[in-house]
């Protein structure tokens, strides 16, 4: 029976919604005024509007109720749950299902952002004052935000897109709905595949939160510039900047290490269009959070504050725009499908960049500045030109991802343009990034150090040589030894890199010089020289594992093409036979065969002792599944598949010197929308990480080419060579059970028992024979591993000969690619180590926010103090 | 003041570098015939070539070659851009999965002695959601 009750909640709940944000919206709009209204009305307003905005705050909870519960309940006659979801879907999956759909993710924001208010709403004696201003901001934001799932027809115009809508709505002409309108599909189309991996259950959220705390420093600095309090809203935003600014910052990361994880294209980082989108905002949202710093301390940098807090914001909802509304086209992988929503999308992004430049504008000869000019001895000096290089580096990655823009706005005026992505992105992007790069290790070293001192020459020349000559130190002894001594696997001779590394590695000893100098006064203060470590640790990570990223499957067969085109050929993929040593690079590897995720066993099974049945997610054993000593399942359990969408390929890798041996299961699913899905599988040293992945196997779907019957007739004992391989006819018996075939009474289970001595090992083949209700059935025993597939034909009981035929196939193979990427780890760790800084930062900020004026003072002269 | 004006200069001067640079580097859609023409004149830019698999009435591919078991990372094709020319086009790389289901093939990459040698094939496979459907009826008459 379908369940229309819950959709009609959901459905009426987003209604309610939208208009308690409208409602919100104006009074608090109202409460904000400041000139012409009494105390009494303005508090009147604020009570109202405060009601409004927990209207609005209960409403979404129902919505978000009411969808999951159409998810957890597998209700199929919803779209939602139909395209998203599926009935073996576990349930932190079903989690992922929630935001994998567009509506899901709006919703999502929409959910932080009321959480973020309600926070706002009750934190903070300081927050009460700007509580009108600012969520009159965070209403108008839901307002707009909630009209994006709110799903309504009005004429012609569709504002919104339901994640409630039924089936029989969403596809009427199906036939199933003429026949029976209330007909409910038994099983969910499910999950993409490459999102089911616990990285993308935390990775959205995270970045939402990211995406949704950017706009209370927005919402701040709004407040500021209408309600003419232009210094005043610095410090209750700058935690809420830093918040904002980590969260940004672990969700990109997080969804660097999924796509590292579960893609292929060989790294953390594409340079797509979606990846771009969030890591532009983040570098500006970072600048803003130096110049706001800078203002708190002397009063410089208000409006270039203004002006970041300001293009974060709008940035983030400009990426929000490139990413759904389908203006990406070809240039993404990755991006929404186009619900239609594009208009609803640009006028969204369009009503907050004019309300905030116009604001911003109309105020901007009011916003005080200080006349004081700022020398080069001063960090604040430093930190305005760290935010312009931070800033240049967005606006790169800004101009080239805009690029599908631009020819749609040139198309939408009537000139034809057919400017594309660039085609070698890395380079691209590369050339300038880099030299931001070393551009920020200087000057983190640089303005921290500045920062810190007091500001003359001496004193500067003081604190900057210890760091100076361990850097120098350091860098030479690495540089020594990678090229001199083949310490790492990889020459440090590269001018450019030794650039990035020597600055990377500055900014990491001046900033620790740091850390060692507050560590008796006030460790609590060293947030940022640790956040800076974290940046330096990254760069050096992704200096050496992009930088030096190695492929090791070098091809050496198969020279078709080489003469023609010498120098454009990369061979990057190696061909493995099953159970065939091949040689690659400082390896022997060797392919052994495909494998499945069995419930309840610690290790992948080969699919050989499985007998599939026809549930797809139950399978028969066939031979006792043990490891090590240890039996799991005996021969005939029924097993538990949960995930047989997944095959694992065996590759076992030996080092040719060391004679270490390692064993990977790099993963392939054949999709049918979307191909195969390959996945890595990383084994991790200290000094790198071996990434490899299966590039291509034989088709599945194609039906093996088994070759001719070939028939032998053996008695017990007869030795014959299949396949070039020596098999040995050891017998028959009769069995009383067979797995999965019920036998009567009558009926008569043949086994044959053949030995087989391949290259490594032996093999047992067990074809059946079996006389059911008069009929012979065949159970071939195919032998993967040889190419080799025995059928049992026929049983001459009078003169004990046994008929049994013989295919032969070409051998099982995968095509494999495996690189070698150093020192990623640093990179994981950077994030870390910028993460801890970040949040030692907000405590402080929010320590500092929180208290009243009289009570920073003297702390502030502490500071000061410290400083000098 | 003169430090800021200097510094603004600086600013000003990288970011019109940075939009230079961008337009230097963006590539282009054309057809083979462009493609062609510039591999003709000695250019050595990399461009973007929209098309479809060149294909038999009852829908075959033609002209697709890959044997893994000769060379794994070798894949060629042939290409019908819009103008219906039809051109040789290999990848260095092995066959992707689904290449025979898309519907349209965008790649990257430059003519080389008469063939395109692409280093980037972006495949776009009919939506999602019209196989959904198609799905759904087949399961919902039975």
């Amino acid at each position: 029976m379908i369940n229309t009750l819950i959709g009609d909640i959901g459905h009426l709940s987003v209604i309610i919604a939208f208009v308690a944000a409208i409602v919100a919206s104006y009074a608090y709009f109202m409460a904000s005024r400041t000139t012409g209204a009494d105390a009494n009305s303005l508090n009147s307003w604020k009570r109202f509007a405060r009601v409004a905005f927990y209207v609005h705050t209960a409403a979404v909870l129902v919505v978000i109720f009411a969808l999951f519960n159409i998810i957890y309940e597998h209700r199929y006659e919803y779209y939602y749950a139909w395209s998203h979801s599926s009935n073996h879907l576990p349930v932190h999956f079903m989690i992922s299902c929630f935001w994998e759909g567009q509506e899901g993710s709006f919703l999502l924001w929409i959910f932080w952002h009321v959480l973020l208010g309600v926070v706002l709403l009750n934190t903070g004696k300081k927050n009460k004052e700007w509580e009108a201003p600012v969520m009159a901001m965070f209403s108008f934001v839901q307002l707009f935000l909630t009209s994006m799932i709110l799903g309504i027809v009005i004429g012609d115009m569709k504002i919104g897109s339901s994640p409630f809508i039924l089936m029989r709505d969403f596809m009427p002409e199906a036939p199933a709905f003429a026949l029976d309108p209330n007909f409910k599909p038994e099983d969910g189309t499910g999950l993409n595949p490459l999102l089911q991996n616990y990285w993308m259950v935390i990775h959205p959220p995270i970045l939402f939160l990211g995406f949704a705390a950017t706009l209370v420093p927005f919402a701040f600095a709004m407040a500021g510039l209408w309600q003419g309090k232009f210094g005043e809203w610095i410090r209750p935003a700058l935690p809420w900047a830093h918040f904002a600014a980590v969260s940004l910052g672990i969700g990109i990361m997080m969804g660097a290490y999924w796509a590292y994880e579960t893609l292929n294209f060989g790294g953390y980082w594409n340079w797509d269009p979606v990846e771009n989108a969030v890591y532009i905002p983040w570098l500006v949202l970072v600048g803003a959070i130096h110049t706001m710093i800078a203002y708190r301390r002397s009063k410089h940098g208000l409006r270039a504050s203004y002006i970041l807090v300001i293009a974060s914001f709008i940035l983030i909802l400009y990426s929000t725009f490139l990413t759904r509304s389908g203006i990406l086209g070809n240039a993404s992988v990755h991006s929404f499908t186009d619900l239609g929503l594009s208009g609803q999308l640009f006028t969204y992004l369009a009503a907050f960049a004019v309300l905030a430049i116009a604001l911003l504008i109309f105020r901007w000869k009011k916003i005080p500045t200080t006349e004081k000019e700022l020398t080069t001895y001063t960090g604040e000096f430093w930190i305005f030109i760290g935010a312009a290089v931070l800033c240049l580096a967005g606006f790169q990655v800004l101009t080239t991802t805009s690029i599908p823009v631009y020819n749609s706005f040139l198309g939408f005026i009537g000139i034809e343009s057919n400017a594309a992505l660039p085609a070698d992105q890395i380079e691209h992007y590369t050339k300038f990034q880099l030299w931001a790069g070393v551009a920020i290790g200087i000057l983190t070293g640089i303005g921290q150090l500045m920062w810190w001192r007091k500001a003359d020459k001496s004193s500067f020349k003081d604190a900057i040589t210890m760091p100076l000559m361990l850097t120098l130190l350091f860098a030479s002894l690495v540089i020594i030894l990678s090229n001199r001594f083949d310490v790492f696997d990889f020459k440090l001779d590269n001018p450019v890199y030794i650039t990035l590394f020597v600055t990377s590695l500055f900014a990491v000893f001046a900033n620790l010089s740091i850390i060692l100098s507050l560590l008796h006064k006030k460790v609590s203060l060293s947030g940022g020289a640790v956040a800076h470590i974290g940046i330096a640790l990254m760069l050096l990570g992704i200096l050496f594992s992009s930088g030096y990223s190695n492929i090791i499957s070098d091809n050496t067969s198969g020279l078709l093409y080489s003469r023609e085109f010498p120098d454009e050929i990369n061979r990057d993929n190696v061909l493995l036979w099953r159970n065939t040593d091949t040689d690659m690079d400082k390896y022997v590897v060797s392919y052994h065969g495909q494998f499945l995720e069995v419930a309840n066993v610690p290790e992948y099974v080969n699919k050989e002792v499985l007998f599939r049945t026809r549930d797809e997610y139950t399978a028969i054993a066939r031979a006792d599944i043990k490891i090590d000593d240890k039996v799991y399942f005996k021969t005939g359990d029924t097993l538990e598949l949960p995930n047989p969408e997944n095959t694992y390929y065996e590759v076992s890798y030996k080092n040719r010197k060391s004679g270490e041996t390692f064993v990977l299961y790099p993963r392939a699913q054949v999709n049918p929308n979307m191909g195969l899905l390959a996945s890595p599988d990383i084994k991790s040293f200290a000094t790198k990480d071996l990434y490899t992945h299966v590039s291509s196997i034989p088709d599945p779907n194609e039906e093996k080419d088994w070759g001719e019957l070939k028939e032998h007739t053996l008695t017990m004992g007869d030795t014959i060579i299949l396949n070039d391989y020596i098999a040995i006819f050891n017998g028959v018996e009769v069995i009383k059970e067979v797995p999965g075939v019920p036998l009567k009474a009558g009926d008569v289970a043949v086994q044959a028992d053949m030995k087989i001595l391949g290259e490594k090992k032996e093999y047992h083949a067990h074809p059946l024979l079996i006389f059911k209700d008069g009929m012979a059935g065949y159970y071939p025993e195919i032998i993967e591993d040889l190419g080799i597939r025995i059928t049992f034909l026929n049983v001459d009981p009078a003169s004990e000969q046994f008929t049994i035929g013989v295919n032969t196939s070409q051998k099982d193979y995968i095509i494999l690619k495996a690189m070698e990427k150093p020192f990623v780890n640093i990179l994981w760790i950077g994030t870390i180590v910028m993460s801890i800084g970040f949040i030692m930062a907000i405590t402080r900020r929010n320590q500092e926010g929180g208290s009243k004026k009289v009570n920073t003072k003297p702390a502030r002269k502490a500071e000061k103090a410290q400083v000098a | 003041m003169k430090k800021t004006h200097i510094i603004g200069i600086a600013i000003i001067a990288i970011a019109i570098m940075i939009i230079m640079s961008t337009a230097g580097d963006a590539s282009t859609y054309v057809s083979f015939d462009e493609a062609i023409e510039l591999a003709e004149d000695g250019s050595e830019t990399k461009v973007h070539v929209v098309g479809r698999l060149k294909k038999d009435e009852q829908g075959h591919i033609l002209g697709m070659e890959y044997d893994p078991l000769v060379d794994p990372n070798l894949f060629s094709f042939v290409l019908v851009d819009t103008n219906r020319y039809e051109q040789r086009v290999i990848y260095f790389n092995p066959k992707p999965q689904d290449f025979e289901r898309s519907e349209q093939v965008v790649i990257t990459g430059s003519m080389k002695n008469d063939v395109f040698v692409a280093d980037k094939i972006l495949l776009k496979c009919p939506s999602k959601y019209v196989e959904k459907e198609i799905q759904q009826t087949t399961t919902a008459s039975m």
